[in-house]
């Protein structure tokens, strides 16, 4: 163990700027001065017997018969709106530290670790603003289209949820998830690595609608620039062969409204493209011929590769995928059975299959896929796992229907270096050690 | 084409056309063009005007107007210097200059982003200055968007391009010279690449093997132990029951419990009452620490100025909302328009009562 003197005060491997962040070559020398200390199987031993507690300390277990059993619960409507349990209060949507300087322009991730199936609960869908959340009145709202049509159209909401809607399940990606750890291992947990990553059922009126309703220019009309109403007034340029196929103009969320943090009232759904093009709480659409070179798509979210130069317009999700449980940061409760389980996705369709690995790449079993496996959807994979205690290396590598297989680190790294801040869909590893720990790893 | 043309032209063609067909849907017929369900209305020119603040590249959307480098020094102390620096040069938010060579200006390409740790600046990333322009004017300042004068954006931004060493201190931006400003990386990006299209070529392609796929395997890279409580306790992140708990990372830091580094927690509903939420809520931390001066002075440095002082509280409430300079020191503070009069007191309050 490392000596009570030794402060851990400076932040670990970041820079200052947004979550499109790198690390400088400074943090990281600093960073790798001080890995020289592990302390790895000799601490676990405690951590197991801690864990252990709560299962020894359940003392309404039988033949005691529980307090909750023996008494009248709550009635109904308690709460017109109900929240999750007060045991559930770990789950919570959290920020990196240090890795923007402002709330306001800041994110919060989405805890992977502690959810099941493919649906995010709307509260804990991660939240990415860049001028802070603004508090829209849906009645004051207004979408303008206008530009390369024949009929420039204000439409309340009112008109909005009159049109003929869809409800589809998609994912939204940021393309910075994963950006922390392109040069090496950053943070912690699932939540942190992959956490920048949703899934919901979306109700709105397919683009292609209000595009045939104002009466776009077939002939001229190329790109579409998608406008926020908050203080950034945060612009998109999308490409027609998307805003044709599959964007949506979203109002609902899970059943409900967006929530405020999403977009409320209407945002726009890129289905499968990186989450900046989904632009929350959406006041405009100008059809226009050539793209805009926005702020978000000329200074963020750009791709620098090791010759200087930036991929722009670099949109779509590439296959990916990544273990929730086991994880990085848990702790299992020592060994025999357990259910390696995950989520995978493409931003190009269906995912085909998944393989799990438990000796970092080795060797590979095929996983199985939960049902629905939808386009542009998470999609819940499982395996049976008997650990017998010695240490593994878990990963996981989705193949999307295009016959595209997720990449290993080092394979994206010999063609994008490690500069990109985007689009890392890189295999990830967990370690687990002896002593039941997981730990974020990468491997070679 | 000017501004109100390009909004007027299309709105003279629909109205007559709205006027004529109507919907088709509600008429029962397939109208060869016209609207399908009639649902909304008409945007008007004024309308169009007021929202379509878009500039792009090729000149769409530039808005009449001037500016010179010396006015826009004068606006960016006043409104930017406070986060962006002196000279653009805070890297608390995305630098604003720096890191520009004199051949970039000449090869299009920002040579400074070969290297290794090159710097990432606005100099050296941005192709077009009209994507400064159009995000000065949408998006800044920050606690104040859209209270600019297109003039005021013109003079700012020239005043960031002289930053950047793109233009000399006695140029004038205006409406006729802003598309042809040559940034020094203009040829430094590329959409020869598979991710603008769904159909488009993936460039890493991960490989099938299922048996003895690799040799050697081995970790090159772990969170150092140091690090392994920066995110918090994971341990408090886990829900408590199921297959895996989350590990107690506190151990691993023993400095832990006496000086416990706040994990970013979450985040309360701020309430007037509450001026640290307050706080939180209208950036003052940015610039403000609680006990410590960042851009401007520590929380509690100003509380030990006023503290008792007669009338320190209106005064400090006053100056919260309309800003100003030379108190402190040469940086000035952007006026908190957005900011409550009752929220502007309660901040005052509790920086006279200590800032604890």
């Amino acid at each position: 163990m490392r000596s009570v003197s030794e402060k851990a005060a400076r932040p670990i491997g970041r820079v200052v700027p947004a979550p499109e962040s790198h690390l400088s070559a400074e943090t990281i020398r600093a960073a790798k001065g001080r890995r020289s200390f592990l302390a790895t199987a000799a601490a676990g031993g405690l951590a197991v017997a801690a864990a252990g507690k709560a299962g020894a300390q359940a003392k309404e277990a039988p033949p005691a018969i529980s307090p909750w059993t023996r008494s009248l619960g709550a009635p109904v409507g308690a709460m017109g709106y109900g929240s999750p349990s007060k045991y559930e209060s770990a789950v919570q949507r959290r920020q990196s530290p240090g890795l923007t300087p402002q709330p306001q322009s800041s994110v919060s991730f989405t805890p992977l670790q502690n959810l099941f199936g493919i649906i995010t609960p709307s509260g804990v869908h991660f939240e990415r603003h860049h001028s802070g959340m603004p508090e829209v009145d849906p009645a004051q709202h207004r979408l303008m289209i206008h530009g390369l049509v024949k009929r420039p159209l204000l439409l309340t909401m009112d008109d909005i949820m009159r049109f003929p809607s869809v409800s589809r399940i998609h994912f939204i990606e940021c393309g910075a998830n994963s950006g922390m750890e392109w040069g090496n291992v950053a943070v912690p947990t699932v939540q942190y690595t992959h956490g920048m990553l949703a899934c919901s059922e979306f109700t709105g009126v397919p683009l292609s609608t209000l595009l045939d309703e104002v009466g776009y220019d077939k002939k001229n009309a190329r790109f579409i620039l998608a406008e926020g109403s908050d203080g950034s007034a945060l612009t998109r340029t999308i490409p027609m062969e998307f805003a044709l196929n599959d964007v949506m103009v979203v109002y609902g969320q899970n059943g409900e409204m967006l929530r405020p943090e999403n977009g409320y009232p209407l945002r726009l759904l890129v289905p499968g493209v990186q989450g900046v093009s989904s632009v929350k709480w959406l006041r405009r659409l100008e059809v226009g011929d050539k793209p805009w070179n926005a702020r978000e798509e000329s200074l963020h979210y750009i791709d620098l590769m090791p010759d200087g130069t930036h991929r722009q317009y670099s949109g779509v999700q590439e296959v990916k995928s990544v273990i929730t449980t086991p994880s990085g940061g848990q702790l299992l409760q020592g060994k025999g059975y357990y259910e390696i389980t995950g989520l995978a996705w493409s931003g190009r369709g269906k995912i085909r299959r998944v393989d799990v690995s438990t000796d970092g790449g080795r060797n590979w079993q095929q996983a199985r896929l939960q049902d629905p496996v939808l386009s542009k959807a998470l999609t819940r994979f499982r395996l049976d796992w008997n650990w017998d205690g010695g240490p593994a290396l878990l990963q996981s590598r989705a193949v999307d229907e295009t016959g595209h297989i997720q990449p290993t680190i080092a394979q994206l790294r010999a063609v994008r270096g490690t500069r990109s801040i985007y689009h890392n869909n890189a295999i990830q590893t967990w370690r687990v050690q002896p002593s039941g720990e997981v730990w974020n790893v990468q491997i070679a | 084409m000017s501004r109100s043309l390009k909004a007027l032209l299309p709105l003279v063609a629909s109205t007559a056309l709205v006027a004529l067909a109507g919907p088709a849907f509600a008429q029962g017929k397939a109208a060869a063009d016209g609207p399908k369900y009639g649902l909304g209305r008409a945007a008007t020119p004024q309308e169009i005007m007021g929202w379509d603040i878009d500039v792009r590249p090729d000149g769409h959307g530039v808005r009449k107007g001037k500016g010179t480098v010396a006015q826009g020094q004068d606006l960016y102390d006043a409104q930017c210097a406070s986060c962006h620096g002196t000279f653009g040069e805070s890297n608390r938010y995305m630098p604003i200059a720096g890191g520009v060579k004199p051949d970039d200006l000449k090869t299009g390409r920002a040579s400074s982003l070969r290297e290794p740790s090159g710097m990432r600046t606005v100099g050296t990333k941005l192709n077009y200055a009209t994507t400064l322009w159009d995000y000065i004017n949408r998006a800044m300042p920050w606690t104040n968007p859209q209270s600019l004068t297109a003039d005021q954006v013109y003079a700012i931004t020239a005043y960031v391009l002289h930053l950047n060493e793109i233009v000399p201190a006695d140029f004038e931006l205006n409406d006729g010279n802003l598309t042809k400003v040559a940034m020094p990386n203009r040829n430094g990006m590329t959409t020869n690449h598979g991710l603008g299209s769904v159909k488009g070529k993936p460039d890493v392609q991960g490989s099938s093997c299922m048996k003895d796929c690799v040799k050697e395997v081995k970790v090159t890279s772990e969170l150092p132990e140091f690090a392994r409580n920066q995110h918090g306790n994971l341990a408090e992140q886990k829900r408590s029951i199921g297959p895996a708990r989350g590990i107690d990372t506190t151990r691993y830091d023993p400095s832990a419990s006496a000086a416990k580094p706040a994990p970013v927690a979450v985040a309360a509903a701020p309430s007037a009452a509450d001026p640290k939420a307050l706080l939180a809520k209208n950036a003052c931390t940015a610039c403000h620490g609680m006990t410590n001066k960042v851009v401007g002075p520590g929380f509690n440095e100003i509380a030990a100025r006023y503290q008792g002082k007669p009338d320190s509280e209106a005064y400090l409430a006053k100056k919260i909302k309309s800003g100003g300079e030379g108190v402190w020191g040469p940086v000035p503070m952007p006026p908190q328009s957005a900011l409550k009069d009752d929220e502007a007191q309660a901040i005052a309050k509790w920086i006279v009562g200590g800032a604890k």
